[in-house]
């Protein structure tokens, strides 16, 4: 098959589950207790019996379900995401505004778990069963096991409160200025530390696999410096069990993000949920549980077709 | 093919006849018995000192949180015994902020109460959400993964169609909009992530169906009448569950950090109540107390101390089963839950 109609096919066999993850979105919002003029009338008495009524009927919740959802997706497809009843404001307004934080937040999360996962993968798998690779498992493992809030705790306690490095209000600049950095080191080390860690194993594992193959025998032979060796050849091939949990592991991120982004404050749809959830602003929390199912698709999407493309022999068996 | 049928006719109908049959011929090195996969977990934890110790603290820490207080269950004292120093709940045992002393280990937390016996009591939230997560999410994921694998087709199709949906949403992000949609306490939490965790145990376990439904013995049980629920019952799982194990042990770890980050955010549990999540949060905006100011180290640290150790041997315990069975099962799910 050809890469484009592979392409093609993955992008088709997407949209149903495009679909059905706006369907239990919408679905869980309404199986939940209470429906948003309950939540007026218990939070504002002056509201009475017959206005109750009246807003039901304007918000269109005596409509049967399957009207309601139409009616929600079609303002999605839109843009249109409904009300933030609080305060007013466009809830789309409001996703647009916190979602390139949450985007620059993740990926210098994956760029950390990059940067620290090859090198140290490569050389625990270099070093396999030696005193250094233990090390490097070990606290590849710590990071996995450790619950990031903590970690993002206790890194803001001593870093940037006890020795005053970092900035410990809120970010203050501009998010696309270079004080920013300063902002987001703290958060992004935090978010990315359990990716690096799953990243190193991967790579430690598929690595040591690789160095044992035939082709790397024959490199040797050849004469193929080492370094050569494994750079060129062994790191390209291992990088596609990376690409296999790419999807996986982005996920993580924005799961992480929630829990990461309330510890520092930072602004964005993470701390915004949490904050939504506390008021019950139905709106904004479809709108954002909608877009993070759409963001996972998208990065199985993509992921892949970079293994696709990485490895031909998958557009074959597909 | 023809010799096959002709063994099969000789070890006859009955299946006691068929299974000693097949443990002794047909399995080969590849497949072992359950009792064989207990063996082998059990001599390579033993050797393995790293795991050893991750079981004590396992066991400790379990243990711990079942004696701190006494336990009742349906109004029937189960657990008589007292040990924590403290009531875990009682405000101003001591006064407010007192450094890890000799009467408190750990020291008290911003209300003066006991921060060692909190932690103590801490693992009864944690850990038997974790537990009972996982046994309930992986007997539900078994089910529908073999059902799936088993009969194929677009049985399969269908019940695959429903995994994509669950895996389409951070398990976070998830178990955080269930809790707040229908409440927190103890069973609203296990099921918000048994809803979050089944997915893998099924994806997992029809996997390694649809490699051990090509055996000979799955057609030879099948030729001989049974049915498809004794096969699968019987046959199928016992030969495919070694992966299940290993995601079952590194996921008890997920969904404590997991709980216990939902317990961070304020959800799923009440202010005070004593679990180690929820403890982190009560004391999180002592850390800025001033630029070389005076942290209260103790009510940060130790909380969370209490789960990355927790979760951590839970994890060692999994890597050396996951060794011991050799069955690769890529560890990319956890992590993300916290």
């Amino acid at each position: 098959m050809s890469m484009q109609r592979y392409i093609a096919r993955r992008i088709v066999t997407s949209v149903p589950v495009l679909i059905g993850v706006s369907m239990v979105t919408f679905g869980l919002m309404h199986a939940a207790p209470g429906d948003v003029v309950s939540q007026l009338v218990a939070s504002n008495p002056n509201v009475s019996a017959a206005e109750a009524v009246r807003l039901r009927e304007e918000f269109g919740l005596n409509d049967p379900i399957w009207v309601q959802y139409i009616d929600w997706m079609r303002g999605v497809l839109t843009g249109d995401f409904g009300e933030v009843y609080s305060s007013g404001r466009d809830a789309g307004a409001v996703i647009w505004a916190r979602l390139p934080e949450t985007l620059v937040l993740g990926a210098f999360g994956w760029i950390f778990a990059i940067a620290i996962a090859i090198p140290s993968g490569i050389y625990a798998a270099v070093n396999k069963d030696q005193l250094g690779d233990d090390v490097s498992r070990f606290v590849a493992l710590s990071g996995i096991s450790v619950p990031n809030f903590w970690l993002g705790l206790m890194l803001m306690a001593v870093f940037a409160v006890q020795f005053d490095l970092f900035p410990t209000l809120d970010p203050q600049t501009g998010l696309f200025s270079r004080q920013m950095l300063w902002w987001l080191i703290l958060p992004g080390v935090t978010i990315g530390t359990a990716a690096a860690a799953n990243v190193m194993r991967i790579m430690r594992t598929s690595m040591a696999e690789e160095l044992n193959k035939e082709y790397v025998t024959a490199a040797r032979a050849k004469g193929l410096p080492e370094r050569t060796i494994i750079l060129k050849h062994v790191l390209r091939n291992s990088m596609i069990s990376v690409t296999t949990v790419a999807a996986f592991l982005t996920a993580g991120l924005v799961s992480g993000s929630v829990v990461v982004e309330n510890v520092f404050s930072w602004p964005g749809l993470g701390q915004e949920l949490v904050a939504a959830i506390q008021l019950r602003e139905m709106n904004l929390i479809m709108g954002i549980t909608l877009l993070t199912g759409v963001v996972i698709v998208l990065a199985n999407l993509l992921a892949d077709i970079v293994y696709a493309v990485l490895d031909p022999r998958i557009r074959d068996e597909y | 093919m023809s010799t096959k049928r002709g063994r099969i006719r000789i070890s006859g109908f009955e299946t006691e006849r068929i299974e000693e049959h097949e443990s002794t011929d047909v399995h080969g090195d590849e497949y072992t018995e359950p009792e064989g996969i207990l063996h082998r977990i059990v001599s390579r934890l033993l050797r393995d000192r790293l795991a050893l110790a991750s079981i004590v603290i396992v066991v400790l820490m379990a243990v711990a949180a079942l004696v701190a207080r006494p336990w009742t269950v349906f109004g029937v004292t189960v657990q008589p015994l007292s040990l924590a120093p403290f009531d875990p709940t009682e405000s101003a045992v001591a006064g407010p902020h007192e450094m890890p002393s000799a009467a408190h280990l750990m020291g008290t937390d911003r209300l003066g109460r006991d921060i060692f016996s909190r932690v103590m009591i801490g693992g009864r939230y944690s850990i038997s959400i974790g537990l009972v997560v996982t046994v309930i999410a992986s007997v539900v994921g078994v089910l529908y993964g073999s059902a799936a694998g088993y009969f194929g087709g677009r049985v399969d199709t269908v019940l695959m169609r429903v995994l994509d949906l669950v895996f389409a949403f951070p398990g976070l992000v998830l178990a955080l909009v269930l809790v707040a949609l229908f409440g927190g306490g103890f069973w609203p939490l296990v099921g918000a992530f048994v809803v979050v965790g089944w997915a893998s145990y099924a994806r997992i376990i029809r996997g390694e169906i649809l490699k051990v439904k090509q055996n000979e013995y799955v057609m030879a049980a099948k030729a001989l009448g049974a049915r498809d629920r004794s096969v699968v019952l019987r046959h199928i799982i016992p030969n495919a569950i070694a992966p299940v194990v290993v995601q079952a042990t590194l996921s008890v770890g997920t969904v404590v950090i997991g709980v216990a980050a939902l317990g961070f955010l304020g959800l799923g549990f009440d202010p005070g109540t004593p679990e180690w999540g929820t403890m982190l949060d009560g004391e999180r905006d002592t850390l800025a107390t001033g630029a070389g100011g005076t942290w209260y180290w103790w009510a940060t640290v130790f909380p969370g101390l209490m789960i990355f150790l927790f979760v951590m041997a839970m994890n060692v315990i999994g890597d050396a089963i996951n060794d011991a069975l050799d069955t690769q099962v890529d560890d990319v799910g956890r992590g993300g839950g916290g």
